[in-house]
């Protein structure tokens, strides 16, 4: 008899599957999120190529219109100006820091939840010291006024744009070292030691073997940056109420004035738009931090 | 060895190793030096704030008004200490302004909801990205993280869209439904959730336990520090929601209390600081209740999961 030749399979043993249980679990939250983001959201997409009013389509007119309307390159070019500022300056400073906290403030003491501080105090407190400070009137004026210098109206100059990346850097710095220092915590203590043994210079070391495994760990701090840099639309309205200066018209100025006229066209076209960017340099930065070593 | 030989090399190894010390005393003194300033930094604002609410109401008035409201002329001034310190500000602002009040209600009937189904919603969904296996896992987690990085811009309008279908704008539903939802606390906790070892899960099913039974008695009490943090930094990011109450609510009545400052009226300037206090509040009590887990919960999130 001839025996048939088993064809030898070579896969994973086959769990279980655990769809139905999953499932179960995923359903409260999956719901609404379908909801209350994707449902709608595929409308969103849908009115972008609708005339709202009419019903009739309109093809990409709506996008087109955006992207030549000057309010809204204005907010565009200052989101990116804003994120491509802040975002190393954070990341640079609050890297500096954590070398100086790892290094001098020992985790037991619970000293550094300090640096988390900022995070807590709610801007709507804060506005009122940055107001007394950088407004027209404020303190900063008057210092310089009484050495002689011009004051100036800060708020509505270009000056605004940095007074905001100050204050991003300064409600961040602590939260992204948190994050600065579990990233490195996570790199084992042996490889340093291993470099020791071999003789390897300080700045060897951090090229060689530093940087390349923190690189899971600075895509997720950049992600998480920039999903912050949005949030300082709050800091905006709070102090520049809803007539920002130019220098600091970010998107969310341009969605509330389309928002009260009520135009969904190019709400929704504005609102694809950004997801698909936003989206795009997302998931770069996640493939950038994929992590090899699994 | 650089010990014997002639006397101008040991000099210089000598003057080298001299500079070496010098240099990282410097080195320590500055990095000692950040660490001063940043402290300071951060604690000032919160003395400021402190001690410039017991500044009484006619006082802190004449300081800010130049700053404050449109009309007043003249510059603002600061007093480091109050001459008078007073608790009327606190009183009054408490006791005799309804518009604070009802507003500091309205953040409290909206953050509290929000946590209390974050925590129910996000932990089931971070249960089950954490362990188990299933069809679309990657994609599903995929999404969710896509929709955590999504800026308001771009979220607000299908908000919008749904709430307005449901004629729930202008109510506090608008706020508390979308934010119940959000994706972030799920991708915190999915790591906690994930860091359980799976011993103890197994030995839950040994014992007969159903899925949902060792998610209660086991996933939940040992996940709490993940949980704790992730409901903390959301308690910090809907307790000063700006954006969506602008958005979704009309009636200036049912704003959050994260909104009073830019609504304040000319008479109330001078509990401007007080009220500043009164909002700071339940953030530091609550920073401070959630202080060892938030650092831990914040550091996990750097580890892609």
């Amino acid at each position: 008899m001839e025996w048939k030749r088993k064809k030898v399979v070579y896969h994973k043993k086959k769990r279980k599957s655990e769809d139905f249980v999953a499932w179960q679990f995923l359903l409260p939250g999956f719901s609404g999120v379908c909801i209350f983001v994707l449902v709608p959201f595929a409308d969103t997409i849908r009115r972008s190529f609708i005339n709202n009013v009419t019903g009739k389509w309109i093809g990409f007119t709506s996008y087109q219109l955006i992207l030549s309307n000057q309010m809204f390159l204005l907010a565009t070019k200052n989101t990116v100006r804003f994120f491509v500022i802040s975002l190393p300056i954070l990341m640079v400073l609050s890297f500096l820091l954590t070398i100086v906290v790892k290094k001098n403030l020992p985790k037991e003491s619970g000293i550094r939840s300090i640096f988390l501080l900022p995070m807590a105090i709610p801007p709507a407190s804060m506005v009122l010291l940055w107001k007394l400070f950088f407004h027209e009137h404020g303190l900063l004026n008057k210092i310089i006024m009484e050495h002689g210098g011009r004051a100036m109206d800060y708020m509505n100059m270009d000056w605004a744009f940095w007074i905001f990346v100050g204050i991003y850097v300064f409600k961040n710095t602590g939260y992204t070292m948190i994050l600065w220092i579990a990233g490195l915590s996570s790199i084992s203590e042996q490889l340093y030691e291993a470099a020791k043994v071999d003789g390897a210079s300080k700045s060897r070391v951090f090229f060689s073997i530093t940087l390349p495994l923190l690189r899971p760990s600075i895509s997720m701090i950049f992600i998480l940056s920039m999903v912050n840099t949005f949030k300082v639309s709050r800091e905006v309205y709070l102090i520049a109420e809803n007539y920002p200066h130019d220098s600091i018209y970010f998107l969310q100025s341009i969605f509330n004035t389309w928002f009260l006229k009520l135009d969904m066209e190019k709400m929704c076209s504005g609102a694809v738009l950004i997801a698909f960017v936003v989206s795009m340099i997302g998931a770069f930065f996640l493939w950038i931090g994929r992590d090899e070593r699994k | 060895m650089k010990a014997f030989g002639n006397t101008k090399a040991k000099k210089k190894w000598r003057k080298r190793k001299y500079n070496r010390g010098v240099m990282r005393r410097i080195s320590v003194l500055i990095q000692k030096l950040m660490l001063f300033f940043s402290v300071i930094m951060i604690l000032v604002p919160i003395f400021m704030l402190l001690t410039g609410s017991l500044l009484g109401k006619h006082e802190a008035e004449s300081l800010l008004s130049p700053v404050l409201s449109k009309k007043a002329t003249g510059f603002a001034q600061w007093q480091l200490f109050p001459l008078y310190p007073t608790m009327a500000g606190y009183v009054e602002l408490l006791l005799d302004t309804p518009e604070f009040f009802i507003m500091f209600f309205n953040s409290v009937k909206e953050v509290f909801p929000i946590v209390g189904f974050q925590f129910l919603i996000a932990t089931t969904s971070a249960w089950a990205f954490a362990r188990f296996q299933f069809h679309g896992k990657r994609i599903l987690f995929g999404l969710y993280l896509l929709l955590m990085i999504l800026p308001f811009q771009v979220t607000m309008v299908p908000n919008y869209l749904v709430l307005d279908k449901l004629k729930l704008m202008n109510t506090q539903w608008s706020l508390i439904l979308p934010a119940i939802f959000s994706t972030f606390p799920v991708f915190l906790m999915t790591r906690f959730f994930k860091a359980i070892p799976q011993t103890l899960i197994d030995a839950g099913r040994i014992d007969g336990a159903g899925e949902w039974r060792i998610f209660f008695f086991i996933g939940i009490p040992l996940g709490m520090p993940g949980i704790s943090s992730a409901l903390l930094l959301s308690f910090f990011e809907y307790w000063n929601m700006i954006e969506q109450p602008l958005v979704f609510l009309k009636d200036v009545s049912k704003y959050p209390v994260s909104l009073y400052l830019p609504n304040i009226t000319t008479e109330q300037i001078g509990l401007s600081l007080s009220a500043s206090v009164l909002i700071m509040a339940p953030s530091i009590f609550a920073f401070f209740w959630g202080q060892e887990y938030l650092e831990q919960g914040v550091g996990d999130s750097a580890m892609k999961g």
